[in-house]
């Protein structure tokens, strides 16, 4: 599918969540970009047709505890990275965000965490693992940004 | 019917019970999940803990949903854009491990269709209001706030 960018020198997004909790997450952030600039991944199809995203793919859904379905997913993402060529990645969670985020780093590109309003004491483990690998890492609550050395610019809650 | 969520971690019985007697007082209807399965009350039904299933059901029949200040009450009665009146465990008697659900209150004061009770007399007046407006993932300050701030870090880098 070809949409054209909101303008020549706009930049590539790359919006990645699972489903449920994330997902609901990144639409709301999202919202605040032009959508011809954003292709979204999921973990569930059905999510970005109802949301009436024209533009987006779908990878394995992953978790630690499943090491075979996390390289499926990373395999499946490093394609859509590939198609794809963001300029920005940014990602709510779960674990395939931190894939997503782990290749955006190799290649160079900006990568955004925003770590869900859920982990309201303690930043979720997949943002804790993604911290090395994020540009600019963000916690919905000040206490949390604080203890991990991210920043907090605001809340969905 | 008021549904009341207690989490699933600890009980808390210091709001279940002004929950019973408020709905021995004033004839309420009123289911309980109570994460304590030893616990007894009077004038409510009460689980410990629901099937996906069952909460699903429950929620479809909730007209005002009662918790303590913890994220998934919050994300619930937003979702389902029901009023949500909260109380906050104190760490002070022994309800949780520090006192973050207070700062959640704050963080939550004033929001459209989420109520704030720190005691029983709030709690009562609440109950017995039929004016209490649904909660919603509408715009608040914070939430154009994040928006904004990552919509600049996107487009004017």
């Amino acid at each position: 599918m070809t949409l054209s960018p909101s303008s020549p020198s706009a930049p590539r997004i790359l919006a990645v969540a699972s489903a449920g909790g994330h997902w609901h997450q990144l639409g709301q952030i999202c919202a605040a970009f032009d959508p011809a600039d954003v292709t979204y991944v999921t973990t569930l199809d059905g999510l970005p047709q109802k949301s009436g995203f024209e533009r987006f793919a779908l990878v394995q859904d992953c978790n630690k505890n499943a090491p075979v379905k996390a390289l499926r997913c990373t395999i499946q993402m490093a394609g859509v990275l590939m198609r794809t060529r963001p300029d920005v990645i940014i990602t709510t969670g779960a674990l395939p965000g931190v894939i997503a985020l782990v290749l955006g780093w190799v290649m160079r590109r900006r990568t955004i965490w925003v770590d869900s309003i859920a982990n309201a004491e303690e930043a979720s483990s997949s943002g804790k693992l993604a911290k090395r690998f994020a540009t600019l890492w963000l916690s919905q609550w000040e206490s949390v940004a604080q203890a991990e050395g991210g920043r907090y610019e605001g809340s969905l809650l | 019917m008021i549904f009341v969520t207690v989490g699933t971690q600890l009980p808390f019985d210091r709001l279940v019970s002004m929950i019973d007697e408020l709905a021995g007082k004033h004839a309420l209807q009123v289911f309980a999940q109570t994460a304590d399965p030893g616990a007894s009350y009077k004038h409510i039904d009460h689980a410990p803990y629901l099937t996906p299933d069952e909460y699903d059901d429950i929620i479809a029949r909730t007209t005002i949903l009662v918790g303590h200040a913890g994220i998934g009450t919050i994300l619930t009665a937003k979702k389902v854009e029901k009023p949500v009146i909260v109380m906050p465990r104190k760490a002070s008697l022994g309800e949780h491990r520090n006192e973050h659900q207070l700062a959640t209150a704050r963080h939550l004061e004033g929001q459209e269709g989420v109520y704030i009770a720190h005691d029983r007399a709030t709690l009562s007046e609440l109950l017995n209001r039929n004016d209490l407006t649904p909660a919603s993932f509408r715009d608040t300050p914070e939430k154009t706030r994040l928006q904004q701030f990552l919509r600049n870090f996107v487009y004017e880098a």
